[in-house]
Formats: C-alpha cells, structure tokens, sequence
C-alpha cells in the first residue's frame, strides 16, 4: 500500500453560505413544515373525534397554527444560527453535549411559547377569541398545552433521528468515493504515461521485428502490471515478489534503453520469504533509471541487492550514473523518497532508516540503502 | 534528394521510425540516428539535413533544447532544417506545439499520422524548400515562454541571495547583485563579477528558477547576464546582438532566439 490517506470526515466547509447550502436547508426545512402539517391533522382528527365530529375545520385551523408555531421556533432558530456559523466559518455541532443542549433549549422554548402564538395566530384567523388562551386552570389550555408539549417533543425526537441517518448516509456516500479516489491516484502514480506509451512503441516495433523477443516482453509487462495492481491493494508482499517486480520493470526499461542499461539483482535464498511492503524499491529504482541512468548517454548498471547484517536486513539500489549534486535536490510529485521514509518509520518507528549518498566507488553514481529490523 | 537525422535515444523506436518512413516516403535519405541531444545537435550542424525528428526526452540535451540551439547556431546562409518533435505523452507539450503550429509525432507512431506528417514535409519542402528562420524562432519563443521562466521562477522568497563557490578548502560566498554574468562551461558555470570569476557545480536550468528574471535575462542557451550590467546592446547583421559590460572588457552575445529584448523604448 502505497499510501493510506486518513478519511475525512465530510463537515460543511467554512465560506459564505451558497446556492448549494440553502437548497440543502431548504429541503429540509420544507420536509419538516410537511412533517409538523401531518400531526397537526392528526391532532385535529383525533381532537374532532373526541368532541364527536364537530368542528373539525376550526380545530385543523388551531392545531396547525400551534403546531406550525411551535415548529417555527424550533427550526427558525436552528437555521439562523446555522447559517451565522456557515458565515463565519465556525463548525456546526453535530453530535453530543453542545447539540442536544441547543436542540433541548430550543424545543422547551417552542413547546412553552408555541401554544400562546399559535392559539393567537389561530383567534386571528378564524376571529374567534378563544376564552381559555391564558387561563391555565382550564382543562381545555391544560390538553391544548399537553399536546403541543408532546406533539413538539416527538417531532423534535423524529426529525432528530432522520437527520441523523442521513447525515450518517452522506458521510459513508463520501469516505467510500474518497477512498476510490486515493486507489485512482495511487495507481495513476505507477502506471506513469511515460513508461507506458513508451514500453508499447517499443513492444509494437518488436512484434515486426523478433516475435519471440515480443512475447517474452509482453510477458514482463503483464507481470509488471498485476503485481503493480495487486501491491496497491496489499499490506505486504515477499521479497521474491518485491523483486519479480524490479526484474520485470528493469527488463522493460533494458529493452527501451538497449545497450545503455546493464542489471544486476541479488536476493539469498533465505530472505525471498521474508514480508516487505509491496513495491518499497520502487522509487529507489525508479529514481536510480530517472536521475541517474536516463539523463547520461553513456551506458551504465543498476544493481539491487538484499543481504542480512546480524538483526537487521540491508536492501541496496546502486547507479552508476549521474552523480547526486548534478541529481534535483527534491523529489518531483509526491510518492518519492519522503514516502520511502514515511513508510519505514510507520512500520519500524526509529529502527528502519533510509541513507542515500554518493556511490562508493570510482564507477560513481548513486547508493540508496535501506536498513529493516530483520 | 531529401535528407533526415533521427535523434531518438531508445534504439528499437528509431530504427521503427527509420522503418516506417523508408516505407513511406522512399526518397528520403536517413544520414544520421542518434542517442542523445548533444549529438543530435552536433551532427545536424555539421550535415545539414532538411529534416530533423527530434524525441523530446533524450540525455545530455532535451529536443527543445536541441531545436534552441540550432536556430541559435545555424548559419545565416543556409536553410534551416524542417523540424518534427516525438513525444511519448506530454500533454502540456502537445497542447504547446498545437498553439505554436509545431509539427509533431506521438510514441508509439502510428503509420497514418506518419503519413500525415510525412504528406506535410513533402509540401513544405517543395514549396519553400525550408522553413523561415524568424518563424521558427517566433516558434520556439513561444514554446520556450509557455514553459515560462517566469512562470516557474521560485518566488522572491526562495531566490538566491549568495552565490558559494568552493576552491579546495576556502568557499567564496558572492552576492548575487555583484555577478554580472552566468556562462556554462561543460559541467560547471563561471560565475564572473568585475574583480574576478569562480566556478560552481550547477547546471544553468537549475539555477534560472532561482533568479529574478527582471534582473537576471537570459541571453543565450548558456549565458544569463545581470541586465544593469549591460553599457549597450549593438545589433550585428547577423541576427545576433553583441552586449558590452560595464566592468568587463570582454562582449557577450546575445542569440537570435533573445536578441528580440534589446529593443528601444
């Protein structure tokens, strides 16, 4: 695994509130005023059947103005503060202490000041004066009043809980397309266009030349690429496979580069079991053809060695190109050297170590060395 | 009879490129292939061909590297080669030779769009016997200006203030606003100031992004000139622009492909 990106969780991204933002409120806010119209008729159906049948329309009139009242100092609040927050980039509470607080402050509110609006609204439009608005001794305020605390209290516990299960949706829709997305880049960052359009020019002039010499190119290509699929999805992977991998890709580029690359591998029968993280050479090798061998025109040899010292296992990438002043002193784009060393000190902390430096020898060129707990 | 160069640096593509034209266009005489851009630029300047293909990536020197120091150096006298840029896939690159009207192949090459190529050579060939040299520099200045230097020149944070040159023991640490000029020198630079020169390990594409390009011009592929040191710029027949230095006895010159700054006001 070339790299594993944390999953972020989708928050609302701070910025001015946009088209996006308030059709996305909208919608909600539009289901609610649904939700809240539909208890209000079955507060007043059940309210007509008590009283048996009798004054349903007034009774609708009152119940949805409490209702839609009540429900109004739940959700105009919440949007209000909503957006303040989206405008001033401050993170909206989603869950625990802070959010049920609000939402339970809110609601208490709605469900005491509610019922005296709503009833006012209603005498307002059916132009009734309602005799037992204020007088709480009366039975008829105590039930208007009991109902709209319950019929406030459930609607806040439903709307709650499907706001929670979307927001839930949205959050798994979001971690698994940015999961595809890593997978995409890990693998665009492998197979690079180069190499690729590179390798077929050189695999399409073969077929007419040696047939023979095609195939077993293609060969090393189709190898090349399953295991460069395979590694981004792997934790680790063997030695032998590790090296599979840089024989193929190595023989690929000794075919472009023809007489100008030479390739040495050396992997002791007792380390191709041992587990590396797939494809750890790969940039160390990518880097020695790159910077080192590409850029010269006379020949040159890349060498890959693993050997055991006491505890620790030693893999070498050897060049014999250009030297490391004459090479970019940052890697260029992202997975190259620093991502060596990221993995090596995520799997072993402080005892796996990377060192690149001058080759040793009069030949020149490069020496990248990494050193593992065996 | 036509005559090519094919500077392609990996053997199986050029010898299938070499394939493919003598089976579309016969008459075409292949007098040279080869490896890398320092050659490629050498033995074009030395044989002369009609036609160059030039593969972008090569050691030593890239093909836009090549195609600069061919309209730098090529004698006013003769024409200047038709030249066709190879690239396996660049999608900058290919999106600056469409806007500047270069002509190009993409790896591997297909037989129709050799064709295609190839039907465009004939006709320029036949019909201007070679391109004009002021439109294919006004080409490659395009080319070089959508790479901008500018563009890609570390900002002012990041510039380099100092210049450390080392001899044996002793590093000479010179301010950058007293070198009047950077000219390559195989694999080192001379740094010059009036007083005296030193040599630093550094090739001058690396150095460029590091300068400011309002003080530090470019006036050659291997000379960049700190402008205020420049006394005066004469224009010569030639195409070239010969610049004296206050401080400096000896003139540098400006190429064709930069001599287009020193204009008046």
């Amino acid at each position: 695994m070339r790299r594993m990106l944390p999953l972020a969780a989708p928050e609302a991204s701070a910025g001015a509130p946009d088209a996006g933002w308030w059709r996305g409120r909208g919608q909600s806010v539009l289901q609610h005023a649904v939700a809240v119209f539909a208890l209000c008729l079955a507060i007043a159906v059940l309210l007509t059947v008590l009283e048996r049948g009798r004054g349903f329309g007034v009774k609708l009139v009152y119940s949805t103005c409490i209702g839609l009242a009540c429900w109004a100092l739940i959700d105009g609040p919440r949007l209000a503060l909503a957006w303040w927050r989206q405008h001033r980039g401050r993170p909206v509470p989603r869950h625990g202490l802070a959010a049920k607080a609000e939402l339970a402050l809110l609601a208490a509110l709605a469900a005491f000041v509610g019922p005296m609006a709503g009833l006012a609204l209603g005498d307002a439009l059916t132009g009734v004066r309602s005799p037992v608005a204020w007088d709480f001794g009366a039975p008829a305020t105590q039930l208007t009043f009991t109902l709209a605390v319950i019929g406030t209290l459930a609607a806040t516990a439903a709307g709650v809980l499907l706001e929670r299960a979307a927001s839930a949706r949205a959050e798994a829709e979001a971690a698994r397309r940015l999961a595809s997305e890593t997978q995409l880049k890990l693998l665009r960052s492998q197979l690079e266009p180069h190499m690729l359009f590179n390798t077929l020019a050189n695999l399409r002039v073969l077929i007419g030349v040696d047939a023979a010499q095609a195939q077993a190119m293609l060969d090393r290509l189709i190898g090349f690429l399953r295991t460069t699929l395979a590694a981004s999805q792997a934790q680790e992977h063997t030695l032998a496979r590790e090296f599979a991998w840089i024989g193929d890709y190595l023989a690929l580029m000794a075919v472009r580069m023809g007489p100008r690359l030479a390739v040495q591998l050396e992997l002791p029968d007792a380390l191709a079991d041992r587990p590396v993280p797939p494809l750890l050479l790969q940039p160390l090798v990518e880097n020695a053809i790159h910077h080192g061998l590409e850029p010269q025109a006379a020949p040159g040899r890349v060498e890959v060695r693993a050997r055991r010292e006491g505890d620790r296992l030693v893999l070498t990438v050897r060049d014999t190109g250009r030297g490391l002043p004459a090479r970019p002193a940052r890697d260029g784009g992202g997975f190259g050297l620093a991502q060596v060393r990221e993995r090596l000190r995520a799997l072993h902390g402080e005892r796996a170590s990377l060192v690149l430096q001058a080759a040793p020898d009069a030949e020149g060129g490069a020496l990248a060395t990494i050193t593992l707990p065996a | 009879m036509p005559r090519a160069l094919i500077a392609e640096d990996e053997p199986l593509l050029a010898a299938g490129l070499a394939a493919e034209l003598a089976r579309q266009w016969p008459e075409l005489q292949i007098v040279a292939s080869v490896g890398d851009g320092a050659t490629a630029l050498e033995r074009t300047l030395a044989l002369a061909p009609e036609l160059v293909f030039l593969d972008i990536r090569m050691p030593e020197l890239s093909g836009l590297e090549v195609a600069a120091a061919l309209a730098e150096d090529w004698p006013a006298d003769r024409p200047f080669p038709l030249l066709v840029f190879v690239t396996a896939y660049d999608q900058h690159a290919l999106a600056a030779f469409e806007r500047q009207a270069v002509d190009y192949l993409v790896k591997p090459v297909e037989p129709a769009r050799l064709a295609a190529c190839v039907a465009r050579c004939r006709r320029v060939l036949a019909e201007h016997g070679a391109p004009a040299l002021q439109a294919v520099l006004d080409q490659l200045r395009g080319l070089a200006a959508e790479g901008s230097p500018a563009a890609s020149a570390a900002p002012a944070a990041e510039r380099l203030e100092v210049i450390q040159a080392q001899v044996g023991a002793v590093v000479h640490l010179v301010p950058v606003e007293q070198v009047l000029y950077f000219e390559a020198a195989d694999k080192y630079l001379r740094v010059v100031t009036a007083e005296r020169e030193h040599l630093i390990r550094m090739s001058l594409r690396e150095l460029l992004p590091l300068l400011d390009p309002k003080v530090f011009w470019q006036v050659h592929r291997g000379t960049v000139v700190q402008a205020r040191a420049i006394r005066e710029a004469r224009r010569e027949e030639s195409g070239k622009v010969t610049l004296t230095l206050a401080g400096r006895p000896e003139k540098l010159t400006a190429s064709r492909l930069y001599a287009h700054r020193f204009r008046g006001m």
